[in-house]
């Protein structure tokens, strides 16, 4: 993906308003040289200070934000997860930070590599381009990539820079498909041609990669996981009711969120969201509309505060009249779960949600759309959604 | 004596059973025609005098022979603690040989020579052949045997159980052919019987310096090596008797020496008399009995010590008699008055200049040859008294090195020099050791146990009376005094090693932040020199001048209440203390065979750390170490 980029950036695409979708090639270009600049320079910074406090004899230290819920604000006029000022100093010279304090420096290092390269790596790439063994030791600089993913978090919130801006890319999950065309790297992808796998979302979706070409859908329906996108797809559903039809993989990724984001400002689409009726699906449906804790620093340009939750609601096994076979009993951890996120600010607000949440643990059962299918296997495309759409019924 | 003189035990039993008959069955007219009835005169017809040998016969497990096993040990324990005890009153440095010989699986000779005076023929026949006799009962002296039962119980019982009498060999003079003598022991009469008495041509060998003694039993016994052993026992002696070299031949034929470490004799202990608050009204009656003073005074001044003229006066004059007072006109009741009188009256201390520990320096001296640990201290307490015995108590603690880090701690018990290891539990210094709060010294102790970790601890009793629980002199009677001296021993040793591994734990922590420290800095500067163009080399050494610098300040820091101490000056100094620093086993050593065989699985010599400080010391051999 980032040879071909590499290849056709003379042809590429400006980043997009909806009224014209091409501009002059060449100008996408000077703005990945000038973000590039700019992130070089960030990491300059942040390798000149260690130099400066080590030849001083001092400490040297890099400030990282805290990724944590009582850092996080809920910014009630964006309707949007900020970041708020706490920051955690790394230490070189202290026995529990050092080797992060190591490995913080070696990513920022290999991020400066890439950029100067021009090329890109997923987070895996980049565990293993900082991967040897610590000069004089059988050490190695990490033992996992579960321990390098945290620690380029880290960095990304510490030079305030994107993860895309440090040309590393996450694990590519998520599907759309639908009444649009896209330009992706140039290549022009027909969103109604996609077969039964639809097209995957890239892990970037900034809008030097993407750009939308022709959008003829007047809202984008996101559902949770894949067999369920699969039962809509078939069912042609974006095709009888013009719309986009997306999948996130359970949590989306940040790919598929800045699509989103970037079909609810730039195309004008509403977004609606088919998900589990249970603690995690609520969460999911919170993190597409506010942003996540982890990466509150990006709602920004992520979260899409007009989503709404169609469903699966709490009341559906009387209105559907399901069987009892669809109930899942909520563990301990689910209830925890629930009244945790019942007790977030952005939720404890709203009425509906509170009512929503409380009704489902007054049931002490939670159900996945998959619970649809026991009453017929379109039933959730040809009936559930297309009333819900119609009586205007989702929680906001 | 007190117990000795009291002791058949079977008679309070029968005057309790005839006591509680009548409650249990009440008297009916048939068991009372059923019963023979016994007449005093018919009773008088059974009763006679019981022999204290014939006592002893009968119940030999006061004497510590209750099983094959304990007895061989008891034997050779018996006879060692003799043969010392001559050498050392001799001015000799002792020379002990201890032969154990297998003549079928269950019978055992056991020979024991020393280099000490010698016995004269005459009084042969009385040592070995009677109990109850013997130089040590009738005076206040610090020596290793007390009763003068010992070595004649050990002839007893082998005579018991083989038939064979106790063949003695002994040299009082370089001049005199030595004496061989065979002895039996006469159980009802407690008398020696003389089976032969010849002269023994080749001396010279036996007795290469011209004075000595032999003693040779057979009996019955039993051999295992490990714990209670007589392997172990004789490693004990060696640990608490620096100054003997001893040779072993063990039933396997093998020869063990424990060479002597140090060349000098311990001074000579001085006999005291009694202290009058350490009597009871019993044996101040008896003394009074046998006293040669005509008057109560002179009694007083002349049979006691610290009691001078005016101190005899006080204790008269409150018990209601003057200094003048006849002896003889002492009766029970006026002794009764004396007895309080004494108990109200303050006495000085008695003398404390009759006891003669072994020392500090020679207790680690021992301590290195027998025990293969890191560190070592000892402590002396001074003399103290308990029921007016003049007593001191000596504590000395090995730590790390080979000893087994995951066990309990081991408690090697002396009294007099004498290594005790039965009954450890019963023992005084064994609950002194749970007293002691050990987490406070940075071991791990599970409550009511031992401390866990690689420790010995020695406890060594000096007095001129031991109170042993029993006759087989097993464990210390649980005495408070004795008691508060030994935790105080121990605390003072425990100090110690806190400091110690205190130290050594913050070196560790140094040593190891500071390679952390090494280990990622220069990754550190690698990645800045990418990133900026600074150089690294000049970067890294930056960073590690600071790593050394910071690792150093956080070790000060670390110190107690926050004093910038430093302890290892402290401790190097301390007389009290030796370490030695980790290094491979030295083969020329003689103390590594028996450190190993002191714990049955000697753990594998670990790879320690050796941290930055231990490697700057020079590589002494150990012996040099505790020399010094």
């Amino acid at each position: 993906m980032a040879k071909k980029r590499s290849k056709k950036t003379p042809t590429m695409k400006t980043p997009s308003p909806r009224t014209s979708p091409r501009t002059t090639p060449g100008s996408s270009a000077t703005v990945t040289k000038d973000r590039d600049k700019k992130t070089l320079m960030k990491i300059d910074e942040l390798g000149e200070a260690i130099v400066k406090s080590s030849l001083a004899q001092r400490d040297p230290h890099v400030d990282i934000p805290m990724r944590t819920v009582s850092n996080t604000k809920f910014n009630k006029s964006k309707r949007i997860l900020e970041m708020g000022s706490n920051a955690q100093r790394r230490n070189l010279f202290n026995l529990s930070m050092a080797k992060k304090f190591m490995q913080t420096v070696l990513l920022a290092d290999g991020c400066k590599d890439l950029i100067e390269a021009g090329k890109t790596l997923s987070l895996r790439g980049m565990y293993y381009k900082s991967l040897h063994t610590i000069e004089g030791t059988n050490e190695k600089t990490f033992n996992d990539q579960s321990e390098s993913d945290p620690v380029l978090e880290d960095l990304e919130v510490s030079l305030g820079a994107l993860r895309e801006e440090l040309h590393v890319y996450a694990r590519k999950a998520g599907t759309i498909a639908g009444n649009i065309t896209l330009i992706d790297s140039g290549d022009e992808i027909d969103c109604r041609r996609m077969g039964s796998g639809g097209y995957s979302i890239p892990s970037i979706c900034e809008p030097n990669i993407i750009q939308f070409k022709k959008c003829e859908a007047k809202f984008v329906l996101h559902v949770e996981k894949n067999t369920i996108w699969s039962r809509f797809n078939e069912d042609r559903f974006w095709q009888t009711h013009n719309c986009i039809l997306t999948e996130g993989g359970g949590q989306p990724p940040r790919g598929v969120r800045r699509l989103l984001r970037r079909l609810h400002e730039e195309l004008g689409l509403p977004i609606y969201c088919l998900l589990d009726c249970d603690p995690w699906g609520h969460y999911i449906y919170s993190v597409i509309k506010q942003g996540s804790i982890n990466l509150a620093f990006e709602s920004q340009r992520m979260a899409v505060p007009d989503a709404k939750f169609i469903g699966i609601r709490a009341e559906d096994y009387e209105r559907c009249e399901l069987s009892d076979d669809v109930k899942i009993t909520l563990t301990d951890r689910d209830i925890t779960r629930a009244k945790q996120i019942a007790e977030y600010p952005w939720f404890v607000d709203k009425k509906p949600w509170q009512r929503e949440i409380k009704r489902m643990l007054a049931n002490g059962f939670k159900m996945e759309v998959e619970s649809l299918i026991t009453k017929d296997i379109s039933y959730v495309t040809e009936t559930y959604v297309p009333q819900r759409l119609e009586e205007r019924d989702f929680l906001d | 004596m007190s117990t000795l003189l009291a002791a058949p035990t079977k008679k309070p039993r029968t005057t309790m059973s005839k006591a509680r008959k009548p409650t249990t069955s009440p008297p009916s007219r048939k068991t009372k025609t059923r019963r023979s009835k016994a007449t005093a005169q018919t009773l008088a017809g059974q009763q006679r005098e019981i022999s204290v040998s014939e006592f002893f016969a009968k119940n030999r497990h006061l004497l510590g022979f209750d099983n094959p096993r304990k007895a061989l040990l008891t034997t050779i324990k018996e006879a060692v603690d003799n043969a010392m005890d001559a050498c050392e009153e001799g001015g000799i440095l002792p020379d002990i040989f201890v032969q154990v010989l297998q003549l079928g699986e269950t019978r055992f000779k056991v020979t024991v020579r020393d280099n000490g005076p010698g016995i004269v023929k005459q009084q042969i026949e009385h040592i070995f052949g009677k109990l109850l006799y013997g130089s040590k009962f009738h005076r206040l002296k610090m020596s290793r045997g007390q009763q003068g039962i010992g070595i004649s119980a050990a002839g007893m019982y082998g005579l018991m159980t083989t038939g064979k009498p106790v063949l003695i060999i002994s040299k009082p003079s370089k001049k005199k052919p030595a004496h061989e003598m065979r002895i039996k022991m006469d159980t009802s009469k407690n008398r020696a019987e003389v089976v032969s008495d010849e002269v023994h041509q080749e001396d010279d060998k036996l007795f290469p310096q011209g004075t000595g003694t032999q003693v040779e039993i057979e009996l019955e016994g039993k051999y295992l090596k490990g714990r209670q052993s007589i392997d172990e026992y004789l490693e004990q002696t060696a640990i608490a008797n620096p100054h003997a070299h001893i040779t072993y031949v063990t039933p396997g034929n093998e020869t063990r020496t424990f060479p002597r470490s140090v060349d000098e004799l311990p001074d000579e202990p001085k006999e005291i008399k009694p202290h009058p608050k350490g009597i009871e009204l019993g044996t101040l009656i008896q003394m009074l009995e046998r006293t040669e003073a005509a008057k109560v005074g002179a009694f007083l001044q002349n049979d006691f010590c610290r009691v001078g003229p005016s101190k005899a006066k006080e204790i008269c004059q409150t018990a209601g008699m003057t200094n003048m007072t006849w002896v003889k006109n002492v009766g029970h009741r006026e002794a009764e008055a004396l007895y309080k009188a004494i108990q109200e009256v303050k006495l000085t201390a008695p003398p404390t200049d009759c006891l003669v520990p072994i020392g500090s320096k020679a207790l680690l001296a021992g301590l290195l040859k027998g025990v293969k640990a890191e560190f070592y201290t000892a402590s002396t307490r001074p003399p103290a008294v308990y029921r007016g015995n003049p007593f001191q108590i000596e504590v000395g603690l090995a730590f790390g090195g080979e000893l087994p880090a995951q066990e309990t701690a081991r408690v090697i018990r002396f009294a007099n020099r004498v290594p005790l290891l039965y009954q450890q539990a019963e023992c005084c210094s064994f609950k002194a050791v749970l007293d002691a709060s050990w987490k406070n010294y940075e071991l791990s102790q599970p409550k009511g146990s031992l401390p866990l970790g690689p420790l010995v601890v020695m406890i060594h009793m000096a007095s001129v009376w031991v109170p042993f629980t029993s006759e087989s002199k097993e464990a210390i009677a649980d005495y408070d005094e004795i008691r508060k001296e030994m935790k105080l021993a121990l605390q003072e040793c425990g100090r110690k090693l806190g400091t110690y591994l205190r130290r050594r734990k913050r070196m560790q922590r140094e040593s190891e932040r500071r390679s952390i420290f090494e280990r990622y800095i220069r990754e550190v500067a690698k990645s800045c020199e990418k990133i900026t163009g600074a150089d690294a080399k000049k970067l890294y050494e930056a960073l590690l001048r600071q790593a050394e610098r910071r690792t150093a300040q956080a070790d000060q820091q670390l110190d107690d209440e926050g004093r910038i101490l430093n302890e290892t000056a402290r401790l190097a100094k301390d007389e009290q203390v030796v370490i030695v620093p980790a290094q491979q086993p030295d083969p020329a050593n003689n103390g590594n065979e028996i450190g190993e065989s002191l714990f049955e699985n000697p753990p594998k010599p670990q790879r320690r750390k050796t941290t930055k400080r231990s490697r700057k010391k020079p590589r002494s051999p150990r012996r040099t170490a505790k020399r010094k």
